[in-house]
């Protein structure tokens, strides 16, 4: 299967996804990624690089993942055919390898010989110091503290692979506040630090070139329906923290309209309190981390504090260019409960034999509402993310049982 | 001639070096901030910058961080600016920077802001994480601000060129790569850049981020037209609010804590007000 394939040429100016994404940055970032910009849009067209990409996505990550027919949820849902991505299965354990690879592949053409990466549950901070590992760099990785604790098994996974972990104790401590730090790092030590960030997000190219690298997963899953049924789904469903599993796999068939997809925020416990990560669902277009997009903030334009039961969705912003499909209405945004993705991280695994992340919990937590309403013949293709493994701590104690 | 250039032009004419303290609105309440600014006026300033307290300050360091999270504890909101320009303007004519964050600016509608600006009598504004490239829309709308742009050392020839001929005011030149905050070196390679700037047109360029000393203020003014400080001062004020007699329930509550259970009105302000104007009559004398 090719993991190489012509995609739509974007914006190269500003990489504006109408009026969001963009880059607002303080002045000593611009020629920065002015840099970046050019390196990534030079080695997109280089088949070398693409070449060497497809061999690591392959013989180290694992690729192409399966897309799996998950027949007894479907029963037990009892209405349209679903399908699972199964991002789960790569190389440690989520989709976040896809990004860090592409960009590690970067930074080493780029010269750069230190990485820094933020992260919030941990994985990408773990799929960043696996190919920090894998190709010998030196790499640090900026984790706010109630991360650090709510994901000790990734913590202590990321030192494992030689990474140091710089914990971030302003702020809400949690990914946002990581994210500010690692900026702020890279502002001092841009000449040899590569920022490896992870998500959909940030200020351009970050959105477009983490869109690019993830966009493996749509492109298989694309053949692989077709394969299997000869025919397109009918639904793409897939979580939104920052946004860059879904947007990688939604993008590939933005162009056929048959498909209709849908991202799930984290509602953690309630849209009526303040406490969750719903940037659709509660905020309103801001500048965050140095692009424009969906922002929670209050109505001074602070941003507010986020909660979810999974700390890879617990950020205030999502990618600009998921605002840009929310607001053409190519794409829409529904939110899940900390409580119905519990329910969803249980039913997967009693029924599947599939234990899924948190995160990719919020998308399965969809699937009742949405499932149940479609007639069998009706196909939906979730996304799972990742595997939850890193999670059972946090079930078990949402489900009273000690594990310690 | 808006009141920033002819200020320069004054300055220029009696050769002398602008000195541009920054201060954060209300660190560490709206009250002793508003004393704060006015008496570092009195001390010396030749223009004032002011900044808009923000939960993300993206470029700035931990001692500007911690004065924006004060100023949010104590209940500060950055339209409560506007009242503090005004108050300041009854007894001041010294040209009135505002430091916002884009975000800020947006959720007030960018309009509305200027027009609140102009009102209370700003003369310009600085937006650290708004490039020029993005702030096309703020420039169309802000006539009679002048909105400041920075470069930097790593600012590329061409972008150098850009953003001189669209500069209004003065051109706000970032001494060390990295976020604010006081340094114990300054690299002087900003003075390629102002040279490089000077080629193109004769507009003032100030220094900022990490000014901290007397003597780092005395090289820079060598080749500058002004020195911007603002952690060294704000420091000043962080070591008065840190030491004040506040009501601590737990000692060992860490620095933050420590900072959100003491109330300002126990700060000493006399002391803290003298504080302030000596170490400005100190950082200025080679000015």
């Amino acid at each position: 299967m090719s993991v190489h394939s012509k995609t739509k040429k974007v914006d190269r100016e500003t990489g504006k996804f109408g009026e969001f994404g963009g880059r607002y940055v303080p002045e000593l970032l611009v020629p920065v990624l002015e840099e970046l910009e050019e390196a990534f849009y030079h080695y997109q067209d280089d088949p070398q690089f693409h070449q060497e990409f497809e061999y690591y996505l392959k013989d180290f990550v694992g690729r192409p993942s399966p897309l799996y027919y998950a027949e007894r949820l479907t029963k037990k849902l009892g209405g349209a055919k679903i399908y699972l991505k199964r991002e789960d299965l790569n190389h440690m354990g989520a989709h976040k390898i896809n990004n860090t690879l592409g960009q590690v592949l970067l930074a080493r053409r780029m010269g750069k010989e230190k990485i820094i990466a933020e992260t919030g549950a941990g994985q990408h901070g773990v799929a960043t110091a696996t190919v920090a590992a894998m190709f010998g760099m030196d790499c640090e990785i900026f984790m706010g503290a109630e991360d650090v604790e709510r994901q000790a098994l990734n913590v202590f996974r990321m030192r494992l692979l030689g990474a140091r972990v710089n914990e971030i104790t302003r702020g809400t401590k949690t990914l946002t506040d990581a994210v500010d730090a690692a900026i702020q790092h890279w502002v001092e030590h841009s000449d040899d630090t590569f920022y490896l960030l992870g998500s959909a997000v940030g200020p351009h190219p970050y959105p477009v070139m983490v869109r690019e690298f993830q966009s493996v997963i749509g492109r298989e899953t694309r053949e692989q329906i077709l394969d299997a049924e000869g025919r397109l789904p009918d639904y793409l469903l897939a979580c939104v923290g920052g946004g860059s599993n879904a947007i990688g796999l939604f993008h590939p068939f933005l162009d056929d309209k048959e498909v209709e997809m849908i991202g799930v925020e984290a509602a953690g416990l309630g849209l009526d309190t303040d406490k969750h990560a719903a940037t659709f669902s509660r905020g309103c277009p801001g500048i965050i981390h140095g692009y424009k997009s969906y922002v929670l903030q209050d109505e001074n334009g602070q941003i507010t504090p986020v909660h979810s039961i999974s700390a890879g969705l617990d950020y205030p912003g999502v990618g600009p260019e998921h605002s840009f499909l929310k607001a053409s209405g190519r794409a829409s945004y529904e939110s899940a409960t900390d409580q119905q993705a519990v329910e969803a991280f249980k039913l997967l695994s009693e029924i599947e034999g599939i234990i899924p992340a948190l995160e990719s919990s919020h998308a399965l937590a969809y699937l009742p509402e949405l499932a149940s309403q479609l007639d069998q013949d009706k196909i939906i293709i979730v996304n799972l993310s990742g595997r939850g493994d890193k999670d059972v701590y946090t079930v078990a104690e949402e489900m009273g049982t000690d594990l310690k | 001639m808006s009141r920033i250039s002819s200020t320069f032009a004054s300055l220029r004419r009696k050769n002398k070096t602008a000195f541009i303290p920054f201060l954060m609105a209300g660190d560490p309440d709206y009250e002793l901030s508003l004393e704060i600014i006015k008496t570092v006026d009195r001390s010396g300033a030749d223009l004032l910058e002011i900044g808009l307290p923000y939960s993300a300050p993206l470029a700035d360091g931990p001692t500007i961080q911690k004065s924006s999270r004060r100023a949010l504890d104590s209940g500060f909101q950055p339209r409560q600016v506007f009242e503090m320009v005004e108050d300041i303007r009854r007894e001041s004519s010294t040209p009135l920077i505002i430091m916002s964050y884009i975000n800020l600016i947006h959720k007030f509608g960018m309009e509305n802001f200027i027009s609140r600006c102009r009102q209370s009598g700003v003369d310009g504004i600085i937006v650290p994480d708004l490039p020029p490239e993005e702030g096309e829309e703020l420039k169309k709308i802000s006539s009679q601000i002048d909105l400041i742009w920075l470069l930097s050392s790593n600012s590329p020839a061409g972008r150098i060129d850009r953003v001189t001929r669209a500069a209004e005011g003065f051109i706000y030149a970032v001494s060390t790569p990295g976020t604010t905050g006081s340094r114990e070196k300054i690299s002087l390679e900003i003075k390629n850049t102002i040279s490089k700037i000077k080629e193109i047109r004769k507009i003032p360029v100030c220094v900022g981020f990490g000014v901290s000393r007397p003597e780092q203020v005395n090289s820079l003014a060598e080749f500058a037209d002004g020195v911007i400080v603002g952690s060294a001062i704000i420091e000043v004020i962080e070591r008065a609010v840190n030491s004040s007699p506040g009501d601590i329930e737990d000692a060992d509550s860490g620095e933050d804590a420590e900072i959100k259970e003491k109330s300002p009105a126990s700060i000493n302000q006399q002391n803290l007000l003298s504080q302030l104007e000596e170490f400005i009559i100190n950082l200025t004398e080679p000015l």
